[in-house]
């Protein structure tokens, strides 16, 4: 199955896209993430206000066998929560660029964000695998 | 980064966003005949107890409720299969077995566990009569080694015992349609076996036994051969069950649909060293018969009491899914811990099985239970979970 990689967007190895807007991300899992979850039962999302450093679990997301945790690509406060995520999980699986984010990040410090990886690097690390 | 199977999750049961298992670490498991057919499928494939085996093809949930709505089909080749025969294979069979094997006449099946001089279930299995003195035993593929060394170990008079489980494969066609499927294959077959009974029929060319039995709470069969017959068995149920439209399911259907039967996993709800008692199967432990391993100990549980019993929940509003080892608390005490768990695609609600004390087994108690710290409130509730409407 070819996944889509949105070209505008950034991505971790772990598979978390983040998009930026100034000093504002909003970040979900990747298509490639959703189908190899499949039926995704529950999300777990960060409380608003909480402050994490890049790397921290700060999500995590169930499927039917197990739960995954989702890691906080750069450091910053949570400033929004996708609530929808609530009642509706299956957005992530349904569209996990769009009505499956996940929660937005006001970024600490804007160097961290080049770390990250482009479209092109996330791609080559999915065809290695 | 480590890989992970979803079936040997030690707490706090996390995997990895995508898990890959690496060349050498299927190298070593064991396969069934289908496992190309599996692949060819588009099945994830995943490690359990030593084999290499489907856990989905197009979803857990999807695959769940073909089974329950309509029919699937499952590869069960991994399970163990011994034959038993001779004069006094019934009695040896009774003094190694907690179900009186008397009570198994010949075309019957029976459910029953083979358990230690501790009482503790070695296994859970089911005997299928086919002659007097000739007995078929399907045993889980995670115990076939120290089932056969035991039962061997205790071997007397004339009963053969032979393990068969290389030879010998095996299919589960289960849901309303499954019936109607299995007489697409063998004319009249679904007539001459009612529940729990065992016969020899023929797909084709191919000799099978049909026994009505299964681990998902619907109607169904399984489907019994020779392992080189397994591939044309596999192709020929799924051709006769496309009309009915016919869904090849995995090992992680097969658990949510047993789960919610609170069908017990041996692993889980039964091991060395929790009795048949304490996990609500005295039905099927005959303490008025003579002497079997185990008999002594569970009569003295019977005349004391259990510390601990078997307790079937429903976790109440959208909760995370309720897994294995997590704590059973009351009062934000710990009481207990869950053996099985997960969301119930039939019942959409997170569902589990556990054992707690026993004062606190009772339906209708108020339960927490404690996922990432934080504790969830459930139900004790009545087994099965799922009734059919």
């Amino acid at each position: 199955m070819t996944s889509k990689v949105p070209k505008n967007l950034k991505y971790t190895e772990s598979h978390e896209w983040i998009s930026v807007k100034g000093d504002t991300v909003t970040i979900g899992i990747t298509d490639h993430a959703q189908h190899e979850l499949n039926d995704i039962v529950y999300v777990e999302l960060p409380p608003v206000k909480e402050t994490y450093e890049a790397g921290d679990e700060c999500a995590v997301v169930e499927s039917v066998k197990a739960a995954s945790d989702i890691y906080a690509p750069v450091a910053g406060e949570i400033v929004e929560v996708n609530n929808d995520l609530d009642t509706k999980p299956e957005l992530v699986n349904e569209d996990p660029y769009g009505k499956g984010w996940m929660f937005k990040i006001k970024v600490r410090d804007n160097s961290e964000l080049e770390e990250l990886l482009s479209a092109e690097e996330y791609e080559e690390q999915l065809t290695e695998s | 980064m480590s890989v992970r199977s979803p079936f040997n999750l030690t707490p706090p049961n996390r995997c990895p966003k995508v898990a890959r298992m690496s060349e050498t670490a299927t190298q070593n498991l064991k396969r069934t005949p289908l496992c190309d057919a599996h692949q060819r499928l588009g099945a994830r494939m995943v490690e359990f107890g030593g084999w290499l085996m489907p856990v989905q093809y197009t979803g857990i949930i999807e695959e769940h409720l073909a089974v329950r709505q309509n029919v699937g089909v499952f590869d069960i080749s991994h399970m163990g299969e011994f034959w038993v025969s001779g004069a006094g294979a019934e009695s040896w069979l009774n003094s190694l077995l907690t179900n009186d094997v008397r009570k198994c006449e010949s075309g019957r099946a029976q459910y029953t566990l083979l358990c230690n001089e501790r009482g503790g279930a070695i296994d859970d299995l089911i005997i299928y009569r086919i002659e007097s003195e000739k007995f078929l035993l399907i045993v889980n593929a995670g115990n076939i080694e120290r089932d056969f060394a035991w039962m061997q170990s205790h071997l007397s008079g004339d009963v053969t015992l032979d393990n068969y489980s290389e030879r010998m494969s095996a299919l589960a066609l289960q849901g309303p349609k499954a019936a109607a499927v299995l007489d697409a294959l063998a004319a009249g077959a679904s007539q001459r076996s009612g529940h729990f009974g065992v016969g020899m029929e023929r797909v084709g060319d191919i000799p099978i036994f049909a026994a009505r039995t299964g681990y998902t709470g619907e109607d169904g069969f399984e489907l019994i051969c020779d392992a080189a017959n397994a591939e044309k068995l596999w192709s020929a149920v799924l051709t006769a069950g496309a009309p009915f439209g016919i869904k090849p399911c995995g090992l992680g259907a097969r658990d949510t649909l047993r789960l919610e039967m609170c069908y017990p996993l041996h692993g889980h709800e039964l091991s060395e060293e929790i009795t048949p008692l304490e996990a609500g199967l005295g039905m099927f432990v005959a303490l008025d018969k003579e002497q079997f391993f185990g008999k002594d100990v569970m009569v003295a549980q019977k005349q004391n009491g259990l510390a601990r019993r078997l307790i079937a929940f429903k976790m109440q509003g959208k909760t995370p899914p309720p897994r294995a080892h997590y704590a059973i608390a009351v009062g934000g005490k710990k009481v207990g811990e869950v053996t099985s768990g997960s969301l119930s695609p039939s019942l959409s609600i997170g569902i589990g099985m556990g054992f707690v004390e026993t004062a606190l087994a009772k339906v209708g108690t108020q339960i927490e239970v404690e996922i990432r710290d934080k504790f969830y409130g459930a139900m004790i509730e009545k087994k099965p979970l799922y009734k059919k409407a």
